[in-house]
């Protein structure tokens, strides 16, 4: 709109539109050069890579000797006939709800604790947000040793006549058949979701806090001035008002658990019986332990379409928010 | 106009950070010709023992060859689970090392020599008189269709039982020679309060290799090795069997063995917190060396049940990769690891035996010398978890049929996959 009012402005002055618009066009060019090797890179090293992981996962490749020969789905047909990526897609369904909604719940709640102008406000943040300073590998591993049944809290939870299993339990919780496997609630990763949410809940209480922070007093103080009691403030004004953080913690906790890897591989492996397996995990081993590359490739398909069922959403509802 | 000039030395400068990245990309090419020619050996041996053998190994090549220089290109991880890994990548890359640790059998020949890999040995084997030096039956391991692909260095074996002296003494119990005497003594230790079996399997390979020696004690050397050539199917009553007592045998583990690696479960044997534990013989290095226990007084080692006569072998080779800048120097190195000399200074630090048959058993302890004496009648089986009896393919499936059956203990579905793996044996 903005160009069409120029252009019709400058109509009268034909002399100015042409420079204008050749202006235009070195700008352009000038903007499109700084752009080109990103594009470039990343239309190689990105896109060009999936669609070759695309290429890869409908071959017959699943030797050290690569063989291209066009395999259609099989490979993927393959995998969702396997009790072990049943299994994974069961962990990553539970761990991914589990996970987001204690980070969620959790950020929110401290983020809230934090902003009621308590003292030594600034050493808390930093002693909840510390976590997220570490790798997964390091959580890992810590938290390996901690819930070991046979080392760790367990010692100290023995005394009360608590003994637990933590992730070397193979039950399943509202287990019932469902394909090759039994779908339900695996104890075990109920242990890496307390992990992981040691590790994420700092940075999601970090997003809350300046979301809080962002939200003007006036419509708080004007909520009071009704009449509205404390707790109704929070209800009806704060938290709605929170909701765009809280989809932004979402989409990164989602893709963060719908990939995760490191965690899992330094704190318990696949599991007994798979318990604590995901995709990652899969992909990895059979990629490069069975040399079934084909099939890892399909892994890594699956595992992209997953992560765009979340992030695609809101890329699209971002940009209908631009214009 | 100062602006755009401003865009235009900036824009330059963006391009000059490109060309440079690219230079130096090239000179380290440059680097890389350079490194190619030392001589890169590329293993897992990162842990205690085994570090120490390696470098004893490469201290004598370098008092032997001088002016060949020398990277020892080791990737932790415990079985080489991760060194596989960066191998697999690097052979696919063209990139090979100088030569590379596999173990001989079908990690070999099925993986690298059938990928077309590796450059055949022959002409080495009859420079150096090995023909007859290595028993015939382990350089069968490391030959395909006539030609000999690497050079073996050590051997260990599978089968075995480690277990605490204490606890059997005090309870007035034998060590188990059969399935029977096994249970027997289990149940008197269950009833005891005493663990009878220890297992690590937090890695799958720990189960894998329990069940493969009950296999064997099972149904016998010559019917495990038609398992894997597929002269006898994997549904044979004597796999089902096996599968039976396997299970049967899982009811006297511990029960968290599933947080467990191997070191934890053989732990649990020296600690007394368990009775026995099956698991190759760099178990005993571990007991040896890590908890500074003695052989025959602290530990005994007996040979799984059923498998007296028979050697569950293991063995570290290495070979020539085509394609690599320097096979001179690596047939050099070559046959200092296959030397007497070579195997002596390696073995002993390690806690395997030699491969050779020519070896001084004078330089190795109680343990070693009775496995030495033991290797030269015994019947050679290939170990399927350490990828010598089955491709890696194959092996990757039963493993996780392994830690599925470990959980839910079904006979008849864990048969069923492995007769669904076993496409994956001609591969």
């Amino acid at each position: 709109m903005e160009l069409n009012r120029t252009e019709k402005g400058s109509a009268v002055l034909p002399e100015t539109k042409a420079k204008r618009n050749r202006k235009l066009t070195t700008d352009h060019l000038l903007a499109l050069c700084f752009i080109l090797p990103s594009i470039v890179l990343i239309a190689v090293f990105v896109y060009g890579f999936i669609g070759w992981t695309g290429y890869v996962s409908m071959s017959n490749w699943n030797t050290l000797v690569p063989d291209f020969s066009f395999a259609g789905l099989k490979n993927y047909a393959y995998l969702f006939q396997d009790y072990r990526f049943q299994a994974d897609l069961r962990n990553t369904l539970v761990f991914t709800v589990l996970f987001i909604a204690v980070v969620v719940l959790a950020g929110q709640a401290l983020a809230i604790f934090l902003d009621q102008k308590i003292r030594g406000e600034s050493l808390f943040r930093n002693i909840f947000f510390f976590p997220m300073a570490l790798s997964f590998v390091v959580t890992g591993v810590v938290w390996q040793w901690l819930l070991n049944p046979t080392t760790g809290v367990n010692l100290f939870l023995k005394k009360f006549g608590l003994d637990s299993m933590w992730y070397t339990n193979t039950d399943i919780l509202a287990g019932f058949k469902w394909g090759k496997i039994e779908f339900g609630i695996p104890v075990a990763i109920i242990a890496v979701v307390i992990a992981a949410v040691w590790q994420m809940t700092g940075f999601s209480l970090a997003m809350y806090l300046a979301g809080l922070r962002a939200i003007p007093e006036e419509l708080k103080e004007a909520a009071r001035i009704d009449g509205a009691s404390e707790f109704k403030v929070y209800r009806k004004v704060i938290i709605p008002l929170l909701r765009p953080i809280t989809v932004s913690v979402i989409i990164i906790m989602a893709h963060i658990s719908l990939k995760i890897f490191d965690l899992i591989y330094a704190m318990t492996g696949p599991g007994a019986n798979f318990v604590t397996d995901v995709p990652g995990v899969y992909m990895f081993e059979t990629t490069f332990r069975g040399n079934y590359y084909a099939n890892g490739a399909a892994i890594a398909i699956i595992m992209l379409l997953f992560v765009a069922i979340f992030i695609v959403p809101y890329l699209i509802s971002s940009r209908k928010g631009e214009s | 106009m100062k602006k755009r000039w401003l865009s235009l030395v900036s824009l330059l400068l963006v391009f000059s950070f490109i060309i440079s990245g690219c230079s130096s990309s090239t000179s380290t090419k440059d680097k890389d010709d350079k490194k190619a020619a030392k001589l890169e050996i590329f293993s897992w041996w990162t842990g205690a023992g085994e570090e120490d053998g390696l470098k004893a190994l490469i201290k004598l090549f370098k008092e032997k060859y001088p002016n060949v220089p020398v990277e020892n290109a080791a990737v932790a991880g415990g079985a080489g689970t991760n060194a596989k890994a960066v191998l697999a990548s690097r052979m696919q890359g063209n990139d090979p090392p100088a030569t590379f640790q596999v173990h001989g059998g079908a990690e070999l020949n099925a993986g690298w020599v059938a990928a077309g890999k590796m450059e055949p040995l022959n002409d080495l084997y009859e420079k150096e008189g090995w023909k007859d030096k290595f028993p015939q039956s382990l350089i069968d391991m490391v030959s395909k269709d006539g030609n000999i692909y690497s050079v073996p260095v050590n051997i260990h074996r599978g089968n075995v039982i480690w277990y605490n002296k204490k606890i059997f003494a005090d309870n007035g119990l034998t060590p188990p020679k059969t399935f029977d005497e096994f249970f027997a003594v289990a149940d008197k230790l269950k009833t005891k309060g005493i663990t009878p079996l220890s297992l690590g399997d937090k890695e799958p390979w720990t189960a894998t290799m329990l069940f493969e020696d009950i296999l064997v004690g099972t149904i016998g050397t010559e019917k495990y090795i038609k398992l894997w050539s597929g002269d006898l199917p994997l549904n044979d009553p004597g796999v089902v069997e096996a599968t039976k007592t396997f299970k049967k045998m899982l009811d006297y583990v511990n029960a968290d063995h599933s947080s467990r690696n191997w070191q934890d479960a053989s732990q649990m044997v020296g600690k007394g917190e368990a009775a026995m534990n099956v698991m190759g013989d760099w178990a005993k290095g571990y007991f040896v060396n890590d908890l500074k226990l003695k052989t025959n007084e602290d530990f005994g080692f007996i040979t799984t049940p059923g498998t007296e006569g028979d050697f569950l072998v293991i063995t570290d080779t290495f070979g020539l990769p085509k394609g690599v800048k320097n096979p001179d120097d690596v047939k050099k190195f070559l046959s200092v690891l296959g030397s007497v000399e070579g195997q002596d200074a390696f073995n002993p630090l390690k806690g395997s035996i030699p491969a050779r048959i020519d070896a001084d058993p004078a330089k190795y302890d109680e343990y070693g010398k009775q496995t030495i004496a033991d290797f030269k009648d015994a019947k050679l089986a290939p170990s399927l978890a350490h990828g010598s009896a089955a491709p890696e393919g194959f092996l990757t499936k039963v493993n996780q049929a392994i830690n599925i059956f470990v959980t839910q203990k079904d006979v008849d579905q864990f048969i069923d996959s492995l007769v669904a793996a076993s496409s994956d044996l001609k591969k």
